[in-house]
């Protein structure tokens, strides 16, 4: 069995300019922070950016954005970071505002082989401009498309060596369905185990969706 | 009692035995601190967990055990965690019986905008747009002005957060429902007056028959 243990540095290495990355977290929480702190250490650039919020200035996808790396950003909020949002008020940096519930489904349908799905989640709102609207027995929806990207980063409280993982409370939040979305996916693993190790039973991510595992993210 | 107070121990008297709840972050939140304690009230939280417990105490915070605005929060026996894709089906599949949102208009047909202020603020609509179609009940809560500019309006102004999805306003000066005549006045704060409320109210109020003291 090829080994899926890589060095942060080797793995970012594989990342071109202009790559579409889904970043798990929910203001940061469940973030793999240490892989993207080692891309602050290259040159990569014109990222497109998937993540549920801006997190913070300085935390978590705050530091690419500060670092002028993202070129675009979708996610469902950028309330709590200042930067992003006079990044795009500037223009400097595109932002896509897709509600949450979207967003995630886009990305479990772009896991999945769908190519969308229906969602009442919009209707009547600017959301909706630009996309087709169904009806289905009386009531409308929106059709949204699904999503997929290049990388996702996933955070893993236990992760045995094939790949298998367990979350650890509310850091699960989008890593599992991430987990599924992208051609190359990195887990940054806390607990790292042997195989075997983890009840079977238990295991939420299964290991064919992890390409890569890096040791790291220690609490 | 100060208005946020006010507000929020009105919302809890709306929960009933068995509701799944989702409150929104900031004055939704302090619902939680005036629910009855003989009721049997489930906080599901969007970020992926049902069984919202309170806040922990100082020095006893678990950085993985976090609210919709990443504070840390605990949870209460027999909780569970799950995915945002799973927590979004519960919200959009009808299982939320009641969400609590602040806001920044709402109107008389029920049109709620809370999520941007084009030019001027664009926090993004996060999980609200799913929870106002997705949740049974959608109370708002929320002070009656914003620097003394009516937010209960003949039709907002701002762009919609989402159509037709609220039946219930509690502000510090009164209780309002939506209904498809308009806005209903159910109750009135302790020393406002009919005309106080309708003077910082943009919408022309239906005042209830069975009018009470909030």
């Amino acid at each position: 069995m090829k080994s899926k243990l890589i060095s942060k540095a080797d793995f970012v290495a594989m990342i071109p300019d202009g790559a579409s990355i889904m970043v798990s977290g929910f203001m940061n929480v469940g973030t793999a922070e240490e892989i993207i702190d080692e891309m602050l250490k290259t040159d990569v650039r014109d990222l497109t950016i998937i993540c549920n919020d801006a997190g913070f200035p300085g935390v978590g996808v705050g530091k690419l954005i500060d670092a002028g790396k993202v070129k675009k950003l979708i996610a469902s909020h950028i309330g709590l970071n200042p930067v992003a949002g006079q990044k795009m008020t500037e223009q400097s940096m595109e932002v896509e505002l897709i509600p949450q519930g979207t967003l995630v489904e886009q990305i479990r349908a772009g896991g999945a082989g769908l190519g969308g799905f229906l969602t009442p989640t919009g209707i009547g709102t600017i959301v909706e401009q630009g996309k087709p609207v169904m009806e289905v027995d009386g009531k409308k929806y929106i059709v949204e498309k699904s999503l997929k990207a290049d990388f996702a980063f996933i955070l893993g409280h236990i992760v045995d060596k094939k790949g298998n993982v367990i979350y650890s409370k509310t850091i699960r939040n989008f890593n599992p369905l991430m987990a599924t979305a992208a051609d190359h996916v990195v887990v940054l693993a806390r607990n790292l185990v042997e195989i075997g190790d983890i009840n079977p039973d238990m295991i939420v991510t299964p290991h064919i969706f992890i390409d890569y595992i890096i040791e790291g993210g220690k609490q | 009692m100060n208005p946020k107070e006010l507000i929020a121990r009105r919302v809890a008297k709306e929960l009933k035995d068995g509701d799944v709840v989702n409150l929104g972050i900031g004055l939704p939140t302090m619902v939680a601190n005036y629910v009855d304690p003989s009721l049997d009230i489930t906080f599901q939280s969007e970020n992926g967990m049902l069984g919202l417990g309170p806040a922990p105490e100082k020095d006893h915070e678990d950085f993985d055990l976090t609210n919709a605005g990443g504070s840390p929060v605990t949870m209460s026996i027999g909780g569970v965690f799950f995915d945002s894709a799973t927590s979004f089906g519960i919200i959009r599949g009808g299982h939320v019986d009641v969400t609590v949102l602040g806001s920044l208009q709402v109107d008389e047909e029920g049109n709620i905008a809370n999520w941007i202020i084009p030019g001027k603020m664009v926090p993004g609509m996060g999980g609200a747009m799913d929870l106002l179609v997705g949740a049974k009940k959608v109370i708002v809560a929320m002070q009656h002005t914003s620097k003394d500019k009516p937010k209960i309006l003949k039709k907002c102004t701002l762009p919609f957060t989402a159509v037709k999805e609220v039946d219930m306003i509690v502000t510090e000066l009164g209780v309002m429902e939506i209904t498809s005549e308009g806005i209903l006045l159910t109750e009135l704060a302790p020393g406002v007056s009919i005309e106080d409320i309708q003077n910082v109210t943009e919408a022309k109020l239906i005042i209830s028959d069975h009018l009470k003291v909030m």
